[in-house]
């Protein structure tokens, strides 16, 4: 990348993004290493890659805007503020869990952030978020809603249904397409024609934007203006952003079977994370001040397994709880 | 109830609910096709976009999948939401977002988030629509947890059901009848609610328990009627809600009269009918002089030929043969 991102970033707010995004991280290994050690139930679908995206979008967020996330959504939680003990505690179905262990990691709300929750189906989520946005609009209180989804889900009717009504109606909604290219395995290539997913807005008559997925002040940017728009009733903007997952589409897909290992190094050599911390490296930060920060992460994703771990199972008698 | 008093339609008393609870809580948007201006294809909304406009009556083209994702999501964020499927069969179109999402969320959530939506739709036969706008789906939802499911058979019921089905935390599946919006019933003007979960004792009886819903309540009256002139005496009870079910109230009155028929215009296998059968197995074994009846529409998609969905359909005169053959059972004891 060309763009002397450096020379214009505020250094404040990229060592935050960098943080943020070293957290995402860091929690996303994590948990792939307790679940490969059989210690967590269920599925698990990494974020690992995509950190740039949640973190530049939900900087520019208040804790009462909302959002929507996906299958893929620890991320998102985290960036929004949900404190990494509690969706780790989820992930390990103890009642400290934001779902109290009835959702896991596909079903994991946390409204008290904002945090409207992941989600087990694909496409889902947009309509959804659009409905929050309907709410938000009748409030009036300049609240926006973010809808994240990735490309898998942009050839769905659910896709086309829900950024109709969003632009109709003028509704304080992004649009987020994580565009990582793979849905489970599939190309997005093989699965259309149009394989730029910003281009789809003017189907709907809204703005549409891509942007590096990949560079954290470049997403920051984007969803601060389409933010910008939105709280003044400017009605939804779709913004792609162009990413990529260094894990398989679960644990458990080794995700080499789809693309090549050249593809995967080649995205690597982009890492958001990294990328940031060079930025901030080149623009004079010391290497000390970095350090503490990883060190920082470091005991913080300790203290997020402690809680977690800590926590205490749900009662078997609750079952029936909450249904209605 | 009162049989004296203000008679409306059944269509004018779902307009009327919705008026009264509207102005109650100004939260409440309905969101659906042709409901704004237009009135809505079966007038269930007569009268009241002038009232309230664009803003609480929100016209959507064709897109029952989006429109209702966003009245779940809405109602997610803190709006109390009506979606108009208009014909029920097209809430197919959106079942993934009622079934995944509106009627898991509390449960997922923790009970933290609510989706207070009000799904409505009108099923069933009417005048020959054919296989696409007749379906008559509740028993599906009712195999669902998370989801209420309201069928009112009068104007008196539907109003009061309406808005109590406003009032619930959750989602609600409101379930109309197309053949009956233009029946007719005494309707009180002063406010009444009808609280989920209470079967109405439609006719009483001492030989049979009929048990009715939504259009096939009119056929049970029908041919307990008949069945009187023969010295039958059948108790007619319609539950009103599937989901929550009034047990206590059904096998009460199979404990008295020793007899069930369930009428159902679904087919039987897996129905509201099957479940009426299985409770009165566990609750009233020992009180069933005889086997318990389910008189169903037959297992095929609603045929459009008129004499072919006329024998689909259950008919009175289906009823009363099926309790003749009855009453003429009597099981044996030990």
């Amino acid at each position: 990348m060309t763009t002397p991102v450096a020379q214009r970033v505020d250094h404040k707010l990229l060592l935050d993004y960098y943080k943020k995004m070293l957290e995402l991280r860091v929690f996303e290994v994590k948990v792939q290493e307790l679940y490969r050690n059989g210690r967590l139930p269920g599925f698990v679908h990494l974020y690992v890659g995509e950190e740039a995206v949640a973190v530049g979008v939900c900087a520019n967020l208040r804790n009462d805007d909302l959002i929507f996330s996906t299958h893929r959504g620890h991320g998102h939680a985290l960036a929004k503020g949900v404190p990494g003990g509690v969706v780790l505690a989820e992930l390990w179905g103890k009642v400290a869990g934001s779902s109290g262990g009835r959702g896991g990691s596909m079903h994991m709300y946390a409204p008290e952030w904002g945090f409207m929750g992941t989600n087990g189906i694909v496409g889902a989520p947009i309509p959804l978020a659009t409905g929050g946005g309907l709410t938000a609009k009748l409030a009036k209180k300049g609240g926006v809603v973010v809808s994240f989804f990735g490309e898998g889900a942009v050839n769905s009717g659910s896709f086309h249904e829900a950024l109709n009504l969003g632009t109709v109606w003028d509704l304080p909604v992004i649009y987020v397409c994580e565009n990582n290219l793979y849905a489970t395995e599939m190309a997005f290539s093989r699965a259309t024609k149009n394989t730029s997913v910003a281009s789809r807005a003017a189907a709907y008559g809204m703005k549409g934007v891509a942007v590096d997925g990949q560079d954290v002040m470049a997403v920051h940017d984007a969803a601060a203006e389409a933010i910008r728009i939105a709280r003044a009733d400017g009605g939804p903007t779709l913004i792609e952003c162009k990413t990529y997952r260094y894990v398989g589409h679960h644990e458990g897909d080794p995700g080499t079977d789809y693309r090549t290992r050249e593809e995967v190094q080649e995205w690597k050599q982009k890492d958001p994370v990294k990328r940031a911390r060079k930025q901030l490296l080149d623009s004079g930060i010391e290497e000390i001040k970095l350090a503490a920060v990883d060190e920082e992460v470091e005991v913080w994703i300790e203290e997020a397994v402690k809680f977690a771990e800590s926590s205490s199972e749900p009662l078997a008698e609750s079952v029936t709880e909450h249904v209605y | 109830m009162s049989e004296q008093g203000r008679v409306i339609t059944y269509s004018d008393a779902g307009v009327e609910a919705l008026r009264e609870e509207m102005r109650r809580d100004s939260s409440i948007v309905y969101i659906g096709q042709g409901i704004g201006p237009r009135g809505g294809n079966f007038r269930q909304t007569k009268g009241l976009w002038k009232e309230f406009g664009d803003h609480r009556l929100r016209d959507t083209g064709i897109c029952e999948l989006g429109a209702t994702g966003v009245a779940i999501g809405a109602a997610m964020a803190g709006t109390r939401t009506i979606v108009d499927e208009v014909f029920l069969d097209f809430a197919l179109e959106a079942l993934t977002q009622i079934i995944q999402q509106a009627a898991n969320i509390s449960y997922m959530s923790n009970g933290k988030i609510k989706a207070p939506v009000l799904v409505r739709g009108a099923m069933g036969a009417v005048r020959n629509a054919g296989a696409h706008h007749s379906h008559t789906f509740y028993n599906w939802f009712a195999n669902t947890p998370g989801l209420k499911v309201v069928l009112p058979a009068t104007p008196y019921d539907l109003k009061g059901l309406f808005k109590s089905s406003l009032r619930e935390p959750g989602p609600v599946i409101f379930i109309e009848h197309k053949s009956l919006y233009n029946t007719k019933g005494v309707v009180p003007e002063e406010e009444y609610i009808i609280p989920l979960g209470e079967a109405r004792i439609v006719r009483e009886g001492k030989d049979v328990t009929i048990v009715a819903m939504s259009r096939m309540v009119d056929l049970a009256v029908k041919a307990a009627a008949a069945l009187e002139s023969e010295g039958v005496s059948a108790e007619v009870i319609d539950p009103r809600t599937i989901v929550p079910l009034d047990r206590q109230r059904i096998t009460d009155s199979i404990k008295k009269t020793g007899r069930l028929v369930v009428i159902d215009e679904s087919p039987s296998s897996c129905s509201f009918a099957a479940e009426l059968l299985a409770i009165a197995v566990e609750d009233c074994f020992h009180e069933l002089d005889v086997v318990p009846k389910r008189i169903c529409s037959m297992p095929v998609p609603n045929p459009f030929s008129p004499v072919l969905e006329n024998l689909m359909i259950p008919s009175v005169e289906r009823i009363v043969g099926e309790i003749h053959g009855m009453m003429k059972d009597v099981r044996r004891k030990s």
